[in-house]
């Protein structure tokens, strides 16, 4: 492929193709079996439609999506569907582009996907953030009111980001805060792994529905368990070797940033397995805590050096169940047989007391007649 | 006497040690049990744990941790329950409760902590936990093991004071009598060892106005201790997050074992002396335990609502209700709570001994089915790991738990611990 291809994404050989296929279906945790399926979904004719919205954002998440050093998965992307409308992206502009917006809408009803990037300001009927002359919110219900699913991609557009950050002042909001009624996929990150979106938009392809979502509605093949669970450093972690400063010794040798603020333990992502820019490469891997930028709660809201409660600090010590025999000693025959017994008796003694017991309401006299009369 | 300060000055009228037999056939057969247990016990530090014990790799913790340890002393919180109404609350009418409540729960962590000593795999390593450089403070284990260790003192010293009057009225006859029989064996002199006895009661009425003057910090501290390592005994199975079943594994834990053990302990309290009365034959305390009862049902109404709201808020509900084993235990403990606290909002079933004991079982058995659920049925280490007690295993629980009773049963005859009885005389004295 020649430089300008790889540039600009031109062409895609067969070989990164089907690659970029295979590595997208590992992503979803599929079974390498299925991904000539998602290949093949990933080549079908029928483009499905796309309008990707900006609101309050940096459009780093598109960025991250065409800047990868090997273009595939972003030519991918594009290539397997139409893209309608994409603000950086088109060549239109002005009444031009609402106007392709506005058919684009009309004629896929029910049917386009939207991606949203950015979040939506709220505060004074949302006057802080306007494209031709619709407020974010206005643009973004229109939009949503005709689509089939929601893509929220990052983390302003999933949960405000850094917008509704302390003291959030537009009032800013992720999509999921705005619409209610319809299927909402988040892909928070800051910004999210290109291949994260690749995944999900050739798993609704291949299977015509939305993966497993979390609570918080990201896809679980990608956000179902911590960074911590698959750090290279997590060695340094179980033996209590900590990078004391940025630049320390401990630091060089390559031990745990935890004690430096690294969010890891409590960061649902795939960083630590699938990284970026397709050369394996993540924040951890040079040096630099994770600032935690899916969950909601942890970036902007927590500082990069603040630490993490850890809940669970000793390793997950459960291995795959490779023996599954029987083991230890079960319930012996005697053991329940006395044990039955016992408990029988027991049950049956306290009914006899219950029985033998005064019911209803007792005076002193009386409780005292009664335990005399049982005395004799 | 009188005593012009101290929170036991009533206490000569409160309380009267209950003169009655001590060698009666139910203490022959819970002294059986309990030499039974204690031979078992033997054999577990000669032949080690296996020995005796089902406990493996899987299931490190059996029943002698679950019955115990975790359930034992929530069955042991009466006096802390008790003691939570008398002192906290001024409710000072329930205080004739309060002795036999605090020595139940004496005996309850006294034995907690032995079984512990049993349980653990190498128990010679246990001085350690003297020595605080080897302390692991950020262990909620090591809260339970010196909270259980601190009560277990705080709560000796509660009892002090009942031993204490007892020493001041005794005329040692009994022991006058044995040593005027065997004058001249063993070498004993009646005279040296009466005077040494004379000087023990001294020593008594010298240290009691004084032990009265700092027993509500001890009391303070007896009500902080449970309210420490209760919660911990839940936070314990906050780690097993892969292991417990997500009926029972939430982050209430510790909140749910701290409310379990206040209305396991009110409703011990019932049934304990309501069982007492009826053994040893005296009036029923009718109008102390039909105020208890008034309190049970707020606690479990608010355990419950907890519970529930917490299983909602993790979207278990489903599971709680799939009637599968799990949900099956869940149910029965829920259900046995629930029915008891149902009955007990009638007045009429508040005031009626029968209902009181009925509901009361049925309180301490769900509640109790609740920490088993915990630590044990809910519990799995996966790989196919099994637990069932051995008998022997069982039998040394048998063995502690017949111990509590019966050291009971001869020490409300030996000091006064029992409510006195009010006007009439006192019953049959027998021998003290």
């Amino acid at each position: 492929m020649s430089m300008t291809g790889q540039l600009f994404g031109g062409s895609v050989s067969r070989r990164d193709f089907i690659k970029t296929c295979v590595a997208a279906t590992a992503v979803m945790g599929l079974p390498f079996g299925l991904a000539s399926k998602v290949a093949a979904a990933a080549q079908a004719p029928d483009r499905p439609p796309v309008i990707w919205l900006h609101f309050q954002e940096c459009t780093g998440c598109s960025e991250t999506l065409l800047r990868a050093n090997h273009p595939t998965p972003a030519t991918l992307l594009l290539d397997m569907i139409s893209l309608d409308y994409h603000e950086t992206l088109m060549a239109g502009s002005g009444h031009q582009a609402e106007k392709s917006l506005h058919d684009s809408m009309q004629a896929n009803h029910g049917k386009y996907i939207l991606i949203v990037e950015g979040a939506i300001p709220t505060k004074e009927h949302g006057i802080y953030c306007k494209v031709g002359g619709k407020t974010a919110l206005e643009s973004l219900r229109s939009a949503a009111a005709g689509a089939a699913a929601i893509i929220s991609i990052g983390t302003c557009a999933s949960f405000g980001g850094i917008q509704a950050a302390a003291p959030n002042p537009t009032g800013a909001v992720g999509v999921r805060d705005i619409i209610k009624d319809k299927p909402i996929i988040n892909i928070p990150g800051c910004p999210p792994s290109p291949y994260n979106l690749l995944s999900t938009v050739l798993y609704y392809l291949t299977f015509k529905k939305l993966p497993e979502l979390d609570q918080m509605g990201r896809p679980k093949f990608a956000y179902g368990r911590r960074i911590h669970e698959h750090c290279e450093r997590r060695p340094h972690f179980d033996a209590g070797r900590f990078a004391k400063a940025y630049g320390h010794t401990t630091h060089a040798e390559g031990y745990c940033l935890y004690k430096l603020g690294c969010k890891g333990p409590a960061t649902y992502a795939n960083c630590s397995v699938q990284r970026f820019n397709d050369v394996g490469v993540w924040p951890v891997s040079v040096g630099h805590p994770c600032i935690g930028c899916t969950e909601p709660d942890i970036m902007f809201n927590m500082t990069i050096a603040d630490k993490v409660q850890i809940h669970e600090p000793t390793p997950f010590d459960s291995y795959a169940p490779v023996d599954l025999r029987e083991k230890g000693t079960g319930a012996s025959p005697l053991t329940t047989g006395l044990l039955g017994l016992a408990a029988g008796a027991a049950l049956g003694a306290g009914a006899m007391m219950a029985r033998k017991l005064p019911d209803g309401e007792q005076s002193a006299e009386q409780t005292e007649e009664e335990s005399h009369g049982r005395k004799e | 006497m009188t005593r012009t300060r101290g929170i036991n000055r009533m206490s000569h009228d409160e309380f009267q040690v209950h003169r009655a037999k001590i060698l009666t056939p139910s203490f022959w057969v819970l002294l059986t049990l309990t030499l039974i247990g204690f031979a078992l016990i033997a054999v577990r530090f000669i032949w080690g744990i296996g020995a005796v014990s089902n406990m493996n790799d899987g299931y490190p913790w059996g029943i002698w941790i679950t019955y115990d340890v975790a359930t034992g002393t929530a069955i042991a919180c009466g006096g802390y329950a008790v003691a939570i109404l008398v002192y906290i609350r001024n409710k000072m009418h329930y205080h004739p409760l309060i002795r036999s409540a605090v020595l139940t729960s004496l005996f309850g962590y006294g034995l907690a902590g032995l079984s512990v000593m049993v349980d653990v795999g190498r128990p010679w390593n246990a001085y350690n936990f003297f020595i605080p450089s080897q302390w692991q403070i950020n262990s909620a284990m090591f809260e339970v093991a010196l909270c259980v260790m601190a009560y277990t003192t705080v709560l000796a010293i509660e009892f002090l004071p009942a031993v204490l009057s007892r020493l001041q009225q005794t005329n040692w006859n009994s022991a006058r009598a044995f040593l005027d029989k065997h004058h001249g064996r063993f070498g004993l002199d009646t005279e040296i060892i009466l005077a040494k006895f004379e000087k023990l009661r001294q020593w008594a009425l010298w240290v009691q106005p004084k032990l009265d003057k700092v027993l509500i910090f001890i009391i303070v501290l007896g009500i902080t201790l449970p309210t420490m390592h209760q919660s911990s005994l839940g936070s314990l199975m906050l780690i097993a997050s892969t292991k417990l079943h997500p009926l029972w594994h939430t982050g209430f834990l510790p909140l749910l074992f701290l409310i379990n053990c206040l209305f396991i302990g009110y409703s011990i309290a019932i049934l304990e002396s309501i069982i007492s009365s009826y053994a040893f034959k005296r009036p029923f305390e009718s109008e102390q335990l039909t105020g208890l009862a008034s309190i049970t049902p707020y606690l479990t109404t608010i355990w419950l609502s907890v519970m529930v709201g917490d299983l909602i808020w993790r979207g278990q509900l489903g599971n709680a209700l799939s009637l599968d084993f799990y949900s099956g235990f869940f149910l029965l403990e829920f259900g046995l709570v629930a029915s008891g606290s149902i009955i007990l909002l009638f007045r009429r079933n508040r005031q009626s001994m029968r209902w009181l004991f009925v509901t009361a079982v049925l309180i301490v058995l769900g509640g109790a089915l609740y920490r088993f659920n915990v630590y044990l049925i809910g519990f799995n280490p996966g790989q196919g790991w099994r637990y069932f007690p051995s008998l022997a295993e069982l039998m040394i629980t048998v063995g502690i738990v017949a111990f509590e009773i019966l050291a009971y049963k001869v020490l409300v005859k030996l000091f006064p611990v029992l409510p006195r009885l009010h006007g009439h005389e006192e019953p049959t004295a027998v021998k003290a």
